[in-house]
């Protein structure tokens, strides 16, 4: 479901905080459904916390979050997740008290759709052979493709992800680029953070600029070529 | 040539000084206290996981469970098996409603508000009970399926104690498979670590935490209508237990499941064995006990380090 201006998600006047601290200070963006969108931007600038504030889990926010046709600025993030919404969040959030397996299906499916698990298992096959370990006894790249994985059971269609290729090794990075373009194919909305954007440009769409709890910038894929020097003047490289 | 084993057992305990009746006598009563430690901190172990809240109501509401018995037959004519169901049902619903109307209202709080509302409502409830029915006791009957004993040889054994025994055995062991093997107890573990992303996954969080509170507390009562029968059902039976069972969980470490089980257990028999050899020391060995283990592992035995 897309708005008037064809967007899955659209952004306004967003603000959030952390108790009394006052962190995003009137984002504004907009996702069309099967985009890859990234959000680049220092340490710091509030890139979690927009991921945070989509998905509900930043509690104190105001301003207008459409999503799928729906307000969700008022919802709790268990409302905004049955709408479709997933997260892949920072530090990837594998549980250590549960298996592989546990971990794997933990995610209740929200709608009919969602990629099966020998799909699952296609596009990750590390996982295959470890699902009776302990979650967090998997190497860092496994983990990731764990916490990927398990929001693609769900039938979410937008699936929010928060640095999935922090400290991972090159092989494991390109591999998480493969399965991101491939769920692009398969008509995912992804929203993703990265610090490394040579490996954004590899899959995106389109890059939102972040510094200090706004959007700076907007900058096509096609565009960022020649974008470079304004943007390693962004991103302080 | 060797004596027959049973002459060898006779020797041994000969030469311990103490009877075999008076020794398995003694362990069988430190299996039945070692059942209700282990019923009772386990409700607590799953009730601190999910809501990191000392649960200090448990001992009233162990205390209600044998009561609500007591009242289904007195006053309605419902009896032992039924009130085995019944009560904790009618117990766990009142802990349902003590979690949606006051201890929802201290998450944000520090831990130690929850001890002292749930520390304020056990007085509340058995200053109640006292009010109503005094202190002198009320019988339970064993139910008559049970009455009777069976002659071991070596001792007699009561048939209902060695239910009880059994019973709780069985509902540890259930209750630990549904929270370490099954998905309903996926989903518990994975909120007791991190339930702002399980609720970001869509479950609703807030009614696994009312629905685990009220079922730490239907087992509370359920270990009280096991003790009806064995303890006279008493506005006290449950402060005097608790304190045991505090010591018990600190023991076994907070967080484990298959611990306070074990340690429930265990640490029954070992005030036992202690009540044969050392009977002066039995009713401190559980103290002293969890005073070695502070210092030496204070995190408890089954404990993960925080
Ligand atoms: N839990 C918190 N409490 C208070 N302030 C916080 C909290 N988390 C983050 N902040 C602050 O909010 C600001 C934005 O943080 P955020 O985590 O969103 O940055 P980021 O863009 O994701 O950075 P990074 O690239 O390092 O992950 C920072 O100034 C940070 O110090
Ligand atoms: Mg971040």
């Amino acid at each position: 479901m897309t708005d008037a201006s064809g967007s899955l998600l659209t952004v306004e006047n967003l603000q959030g905080w952390y108790g009394e601290s006052h962190v995003l200070h009137g984002m504004n963006l907009h996702v069309r459904e099967g985009e890859v969108v990234t959000l680049l931007g220092r340490n710091g600038a509030g890139k979690t916390t927009t991921i945070l504030a989509l998905m509900g889990i930043l509690a104190k926010r105001t301003g207008s979050i459409r999503f799928a046709g729906t307000e969700t600025i008022g919802l709790a993030a268990r409302q905004i997740a049955r709408l479709g919404m997933a997260i892949v969040p920072e530090e990837r959030g594998i549980f250590a008290s549960l298996s592989v397996e546990e971990n794997l299906m933990l995610p209740p499916t929200i709608k009919p759709g969602g990629i099966g698990v020998e799909q699952i298992f296609e596009l990750f096959p590390n996982l295959r052979e470890r699902l009776t370990s302990q979650g967090t006894k998997l190497s860092g790249g496994e983990q990731q493709m764990l916490a990927i994985a398990r929001v693609l059971r769900t039938g979410s269609r937008m699936i929010l992800m928060d640095e999935p290729t922090e400290g991972l090794a090159p092989v494991i990075v390109q591999q998480i680029g493969r399965t991101i373009s491939r769920l692009k194919e398969q008509g995912f909305t992804i929203v993703l953070v990265e610090q490394n954007f040579r490996f954004a440009a590899s899959v995106a769409d389109r890059h939102y600029v972040v510094e200090q709890g706004r959007v700076i910038d907007e900058i096509a894929n096609a565009e960022l070529e020649r974008n470079m020097d304004k943007l390693h003047g962004y991103l302080g490289v | 040539m060797a004596p027959p084993p049973a002459e060898k057992v006779r020797t041994m305990f000969e030469l311990l000084g103490i009877p075999p009746q008076a020794l398995f006598g003694q362990l069988l009563l430190g299996l039945i206290n070692g059942s209700f430690y282990a019923l009772l901190s386990l409700g607590l172990a799953v009730i601190f996981g999910l809501l990191n809240i000392i649960n200090f109501a448990h001992g009233a509401q162990y205390m209600m469970g044998a009561f609500v018995a007591w009242m289904l037959l007195n006053y309605i004519g419902i009896g032992y098996w039924w009130a085995l169901i019944l009560s904790p049902l009618i117990v766990g619903a009142t802990g349902v409603i003590i979690e949606r109307l006051m201890i929802s209202r201290l998450y944000k709080l520090d831990h130690l508000y929850g001890l002292l509302l749930t520390f304020g409502l056990a007085l509340i409830i058995q200053g109640l009970f006292r009010d109503q029915y005094g202190i002198s006791g009320l019988p339970y009957q064993i139910p008559s399926q049970l009455a009777g004993g069976q002659n071991l040889g070596f001792m007699f054994l009561p048939n209902y104690r060695g239910w009880v025994v059994v019973a709780s055995l069985v509902i540890c062991l259930s209750t630990w498979y549904v929270i370490e093997r099954t998905r309903l107890g996926a989903y518990l573990r994975a909120a007791t670590e991190n339930p702002t992303l399980v609720g970001a996954f869509g479950v609703n969080v807030p009614r696994m935490i009312t629905l685990t509170y009220g079922f730490g507390v239907a087992l509370a009562a359920l270990a009280g209508v096991l003790a009806a029968p064995i303890y006279s059902v008493n506005p006290n039976m449950g402060a005097d237990l608790i304190i045991v069972v505090f010591a018990v969980v600190v023991i076994g470490g907070m967080g484990s499941i298959m611990g306070a089980i074990i340690t429930g257990f265990g640490l029954g028999l070992v005030e036992g064995l202690t009540r044969v050899f050392y009977p002066e020391a039995s009713s401190v060995v559980i103290f002293v006990i969890m005073a070695i283990v502070l210092l030496v592992k204070p995190a408890g035995l089954f404990g993960r380090e925080a």
